[in-house]
C-alpha cells in the first residue's frame, strides 16, 4: 500500500507515491533522480547520504521520507545557484579536498551547515563537525584546509558587503 | 631543470567540480529503461557440500525474470593469476566460506529479487571448517581444495647470495616476529554494475572497477564469448585501493542475467557484501632475522611469511612473492633468503590492497631495524643512512633503482620533524619513531603472460581545433589519473589544461591494464605523451609547409604558436581560418597564431588528427623463479616520522604529528601527490591502531559495517607535513613515478617505533588497541 508524500526539495515541491517505509534517500535517488546523495552503508555510519533538512545535516538513509514533509530539504544538487560554485565547493576544488568524490557531497553539505552556524570555526570544531562523514581517500587534511579557507572566504565576503 | 607550464603545478583536478556538485555519476547512480535488479544468494555456512539446489519457488515468484546457478553459469574456472584459477562464478560442489556465491536472481525490482533469493532452497552437508592459517597447515586439517594439499595455495623459496656464509660473518643477529590482521579496504562506494546484453551477443558492462581491461577478459572467458564482444565502461569510481582490481561475481552475475533476460541488469553489493567479497589485505605472519656487523652494517636477512588467504587465491600468488621481494631494498644486503606460504582458510578471499604484499613485512623489518639501533646505541636514522641505497643501485634480487631519493627523504623528515631535538629527549608517554619504504611504479609484467602493451592512448583533436580529446582505457578511481593524463597531454601539446578533455575507463577506447601496482602515471603517462607528440608533429608539419619554415622552429606554448620564438608572419593562415569560420563568434585577434587555428588548418589538410601512443616496460628483472614480481620500470620511496602520545594509564595511543617525505620523481600535480601521501598515511594509521575484520567461531564476520569496523575519522587524523622529494626518473614520463602506494609502506612501523619510544614496549601484533597496549604495559611492569 503506497502513501502520498509531499516533499520540498531544493525549492521545488513534489508529490510522491511511495511505500510508507521508504527512506528519504530512496525517494531522492530513485524517484526524484537526485543521485548526489550516496548510499555507502545504509546504516547511518558513513555520512555519504547527508542532506540538509532546514539547514541541518541529516542522514537520509535513516530518515523516513514521510517524516520530512514539513522541512525544506537541500541536496548537493540544490546548493549552488546556476553554474557558480559556493565558497565551500570552490575551496574543495582549490585545496584538493576531492579525490574519489563519493563522500564529497555529504562532506560539502556538512561543512556548509557548520559554516552557516559558525563562520570561523577552529580546526577542532571542523573535525568535530565532520566526524560523521567518513573519507577513505584524503586523510581529511585537505578537507579541513578547504573548510577553513571557505570560512575565511565567506567572512571576507560578508564583511566586504556589509562595509559598502 | 625544464620549465613546465602545466606540469608540477597545483591545478585543480579535472573532475573536482563534477564531484563537488553531485553531477559526477557512479555506477549505482545509473539507470536504464526496462532495467532489472539482481540479487545474489550467498552461503550461510563456512564449509559444506551442496547436495541440492531448488530454485522452483523463486522462479514462480511474480516479477522474477531469471534465476541462475552453476547449471546456467557453467564451470569455467577463473581467478586473477592464470596459474591459480580456482573459482567458478557459482559454487557447484561445495561452498568454502560464509558468503560464497551460489545463485543469482533478476527481477523487476530489488525487493522482489531479494525475496526470490530467500526462496531458493539449498541442501548442504556441512563440513568441518578451518579459520586459522596455522591450523589449516597442519596434517589432518579440513581441506578446501583437493588440488592444493595442506591448504597451501602458493609457496615461495628464494635465496640470493649465500645466506649461511653471510650470517657466519655477522657480529650479531636480531630476530623479530610480527602479525597484522585482516584489513578491509573500506572504500566508500560499494561495488555496483549494470550489464547490458544486445541481441547481437555483445555485452556492455558499466561497473565500479579499477581494471576495465581485466574485467573484460574475465567476463568474456567465464561467459564463453569473444573478448572483443565485451565492452567495459567505468563510470566514476568511489575508491578501490586494490579489491576492485579483479572481476567480481557481481559483474559476471549481472552479465549472465542480462544474457538470459536480454534486459539491462543492475546489481549492487550492500556494505556487508563488500566485506564478504573482501579481496582486501591478507593477514600476514612475519618472522625474520637480520645479521649485523657491530659498526651498523646490515649483512643478511632471513624472512619467512605465512599469509591467511581465505577460500580462494585471487591475487595471492603475487602477494606472497611481494612479501619477499619488497625487502630487497632500500638497504644494501649481501644475502637474503625468503620462504613464503599462502594458506587457504574458510573465510572470504584476500587479494591486493594498497602496498600489495609489502606492507606487513615492511612493518616487521623497520621495527627490526629500530630494535637493532637500540642494541647498537645508534640513532635509527643513522643506522638507515649507513646502509641506504642510492640512484643506480640494484638490489640483491635484481630490482633496478633507476632513481632513488631515499637518502633525501630521510634527511627531509629528519629536518621537517625536528628529529634531532626530539629523539631521546621526549618525556615518558611521548614518543617519536621513523621508518622507510619503497614500492613499484607499475608492475613490470601483466597479470597474464603476454607481450601486450600495458597502455595505449588515443588523442583525437576536435575538428575545430579547440579541444584535445584524450581517449584511454585507464581507470580514474579517485587517485587523479584523469588529471595526470590531461596535464601530460596539455604540457606536451603546449595548450592550457582547459583545452583537454579526458574520456577514460572504456575498453573500446584504448588498451590499458588499469589502476593497480601504481602504474598509470608512469605507463599511461608515457602513452599519453607519445600520442600527444604524434598529434603535435602532424600540426607542426602542416604549419612548416604553410609557413615555409623548418619544423624545429615551431613551438606551441600556452595555446599560442611561436615561430623562431616570435609571432612570425602568419597572416595568410589566419585569413584562411577566418574565412572558414565566417559568422563564428571567435574571430581570433591574438598577436600570435593560436593552437586552435593551427590545429584547424592541419585538419583541413589531413582530416581528423589522431595520435596514438603506447607503452610497455623493457624486459626487467632476474631469471630466477618469481623474478617478475617486484620488477618495475621505476621505484618510488618514502620516509616518515611519527609522533605519538600514549596514555600510560589506559594504553590509548594518539598520533600527534606525521612528517612524510616521498620521492615521486617529478610531481605532475603537487596537490594530488600530497593527497596520495595523506590518504596513504591515514589508511596506515587505521590499520595500526584499530582496523581488524573479526570472525566468530563459525566463520561469520562480526563487524561487517563501518560502525564496528573502524576506519579513521576526521578526529583521528593528525596534521601530515608533506614533503615532496623530486628525483628525475629516467624511465618515467617527464621524470615522474609513483606515490599512491609507496607512501603507506613506512606508516605502520613508524607509529610502532614511536609507541616503543614512548613506552619502552615493542608491540608486534596489530591493531594496537588500548587494551593490547595496556596489557603489554602491565606485563612490562611485571603485574
Amino acid at each position: 500500500m503506497k502513501i502520498l508524500v509531499e516533499l520540498s526539495v531544493n525549492g521545488e515541491r513534489f508529490e510522491i507515491a511511495t511505500n510508507p517505509h521508504a527512506t528519504l534517500l530512496e525517494v531522492l535517488r530513485n524517484q526524484l533522480g537526485l543521485t548526489g546523495a550516496k548510499e555507502a552503508c545504509g546504516t547511518g555510519e558513513c555520512g555519504s547520504c547527508t542532506v540538509l533538512a532546514d539547514g541541518r545535516p541529516i542522514l537520509a538513509c535513516l530518515a523516513l521520507a514521510a517524516d520530512y514533509q514539513d522541512c525544506e530539504i537541500t541536496t548537493i544538487e540544490g546548493l549552488q545557484a546556476g553554474s557558480t560554485l559556493t565558497p565551500v565547493q570552490e575551496s574543495f576544488l582549490e585545496k584538493g579536498a576531492v579525490q574519489c568524490g563519493f563522500c564529497t557531497p555529504g562532506m560539502v553539505l556538512s561543512a556548509t551547515a557548520l559554516l552557516k552556524k559558525n563562520p570561523a570555526p577552529t580546526l577542532d570544531q571542523i573535525r568535530k563537525a565532520l566526524e560523521g562523514n567518513l573519507c577513505r581517500c584524503t586523510g581529511y587534511n585537505k578537507i579541513l584546509e578547504a573548510v577553513r579557507a571557505a570560512g575565511e572566504k565567506m567572512s571576507q565576503e560578508a564583511s566586504g558587503s556589509s562595509g559598502q | 631543470m625544464t620549465e613546465f607550464r602545466v606540469l608540477n603545478s597545483r591545478a585543480p583536478r579535472v573532475d573536482a567540480a563534477g564531484k563537488a556538485t553531485g553531477r559526477a555519476k557512479y555506477a549505482d547512480d545509473l539507470t536504464m529503461p526496462g532495467m532489472l535488479y539482481g540479487a545474489i544468494l550467498q552461503s550461510p555456512i563456512a564449509h559444506g557440500k551442496i547436495l541440492n539446489i531448488d530454485t522452483s519457488k523463486a522462479k514462480k515468484l511474480r516479477g522474477v525474470k531469471a534465476v541462475v546457478t552453476a547449471k546456467e553459469a557453467g564451470l569455467v574456472k577463473y581467478g586473477v593469476s592464470p596459474a591459480r584459477y580456482d573459482e567458478t562464478l557459482f559454487a557447484h560442489d561445495k561452498v568454502r566460506y560464509v558468503g560464497d556465491e551460489i545463485a543469482a536472481v533478476a527481477a523487476v525490482d530489488l525487493e522482489t529479487a531479494q525475496e526470490a533469493v530467500q526462496l531458493i532452497k539449498v541442501d548442504f552437508e556441512e563440513l568441518p571448517a578451518v579459520f586459522d592459517m596455522f591450523e589449516a597447515m597442519k596434517e589432518g586439517a579440513p581441506q578446501l581444495h583437493d588440488e592444493y594439499p595442506n591448504n597451501i595455495t602458493a609457496e615461495v623459496h628464494q635465496e640470493f647470495g649465500d645466506t649461511e656464509a653471510a650470517f657466519a660473518e655477522c657480529d650479531f643477529v636480531m630476530d623479530h616476529t610480527f602479525l597484522n590482521k585482516r584489513q578491509d579496504a573500506a572504500f566508500i562506494e560499494p561495488h555496483a554494475c549494470i550489464a547490458v546484453f544486445d541481441l547481437d551477443g555483445k555485452l556492455t558492462l558499466h561497473t565500479a572497477t579499477q581494471v576495465p581491461h581485466y574485467v573484460m577478459r574475465t567476463v568474456a572467458m567465464v561467459l564463453g564469448i569473444p573478448v572483443g564482444n565485451v565492452r567495459v565502461v567505468k563510470p566514476y569510481v568511489g575508491g578501490g585501493f586494490g579489491p576492485k582490481a579483479e572481476a567480481t561475481p557481481l559483474e559476471m552475475g549481472a552479465a549472465l542475467l542480462s544474457r538470459q533476460t536480454l534486459k539491462p541488469v543492475k546489481m549492487v553489493y550492500s556494505r556487508e557484501q563488500v566485506f564478504l567479497h573482501s579481496r582486501a589485505r591478507h593477514q600476514f605472519y612475519a618472522e625474520m632475522s637480520l645479521g649485523m656487523k657491530n659498526d651498523g652494517t646490515m649483512v643478511a636477512l632471513k624472512n619467512k611469511a605465512v599469509l591467511d588467504g581465505g577460500a580462494y587465491t585471487s591475487f595471492g600468488i603475487a602477494t606472497v612473492y611481494y612479501s619477499g621481494s619488497l625487502l630487497g631494498g632500500p638497504y644494501k644486503l649481501k644475502a637474503m633468503k625468503y620462504d613464503g606460504y599462502r594458506i587457504y582458510t574458510n573465510k572470504p578471499a584476500c587479494g591486493a590492497q594498497r602496498g600489495h604484499g609489502g606492507v606487513a613485512h615492511r612493518a616487521a623489518f623497520e621495527q627490526l631495524l629500530d630494535k637493532t639501533a637500540v642494541k647498537l646505541g645508534m640513532d635509527p636514522i643513522e643506522l638507515r643512512l649507513k646502509n641506504i641505497m642510492t640512484t643506480g643501485d640494484v638490489t640483491i634480487n635484481e630490482l633496478d633503482m633507476s632513481s632513488l631519493g631515499m637518502k633525501e627523504c630521510i634527511e627531509a623528515v629528519r629536518n621537517g620533524s625536528d628529529w634531532n631535538n626530539k629523539k631521546g629527549k621526549l618525556p615518558k608517554g611521548k614518543g617519536i619513531g621513523m621508518a622507510c619504504g619503497f614500492f613499484v611504479s607499475g608492475a613490470g609484467y601483466p597479470i597474464y603472460r603476454s607481450d601486450t602493451y600495458h597502455s595505449t592512448v588515443v588523442i583525437k583533436m576536435s575538428e575545430d581545433g579547440g579541444i584535445v580529446n584524450v581517449l584511454t582505457g585507464s581507470a580514474e578511481i579517485g587517485q587523479g589519473s584523469d588529471t595526470v593524463v590531461a596535464m601530460i597531454a596539455a604540457e606536451t601539446l603546449g595548450v592550457p589544461l582547459e583545452c583537454v578533455r579526458v574520456t577514460s575507463g572504456d575498453t573500446d577506447l584504448s588498451m590499458d591494464l588499469g589502476a593497480y601496482s601504481s602504474r598509470q602515471t608512469l605507463m599511461t603517462g608515457h602513452a599519453t605523451k607519445e600520442a600527444a607528440e604524434q598529434v603535435k608533429k602532424q600540426i607542426v608539419d602542416v604549419l612548416a609547409h604553410e609557413m615555409n619554415c623548418h619544423p624545429s622552429s615551431i613551438e606551441f606554448r600556452n595555446g599560442k604558436v611561436l615561430f623562431d620564438g616570435g609571432p612570425g608572419d602568419f597572416r595568410h593562415i589566419r585569413t584562411n581560418y577566418v574565412k572558414e569560420h565566417r559568422g563564428w563568434t571567435d574571430p581570433p585577434t591574438d598577436d600570435y597564431l593560436t593552437f586552435k587555428e593551427a590545429a584547424r588548418i592541419a585538419y583541413l589538410k589531413l582530416g581528423t588528427l589522431v595520435g596514438t601512443g603506447k607503452y610497455k616496460p623493457p624486459r626487467l628483472g632476474g631469471a630466477y623463479k618469481g623474478a617478475a614480481v617486484g620488477t618495475s620500470p621505476a621505484y618510488g620511496c618514502s620516509a616518515q616520522v611519527v609522533e605519538v602520545t600514549v596514555d600510560m594509564e589506559t594504553g590509548q595511543v594518539t598520533v600527534d604529528d606525521m612528517t612524510d617525505a616521498h620521492d615521486c620523481g617529478l610531481a605532475i600535480n603537487r596537490t594530488s601527490v600530497e593527497g596520495q601521501m595523506q590518504g596513504s598515511l591515514s589508511m596506515g594509521l587505521g590499520e595500526t591502531l584499530f582496523e581488524e575484520v573479526k570472525f566468530d567461531s563459525r566463520g561469520r564476520i562480526l563487524n561487517p559495517n563501518l560502525g564496528e569496523y573502524r576506519i579513521p575519522t576526521a578526529l583521528d587524523m593528525p596534521n601530515v607535513n608533506c614533503i615532496i622529494v623530486e628525483s628525475n626518473e629516467p624511465n618515467g614520463p617527464y621524470g615522474a613515478k609513483e606515490v599512491g602506494e609507496g607512501a603507506i609502506m613506512p606508516t605502520i612501523p613508524a607509529i610502532l617505533n614511536a609507541i616503543y619510544d614512548a613506552t619502552g614496549v615493542r608491540i608486534n601484533e596489530l591493531p594496537v588497541t588500548s587494551e593490547r597496549l595496556f596489557m603489554a604495559l602491565k606485563k612490562k611492569e611485571g603485574v
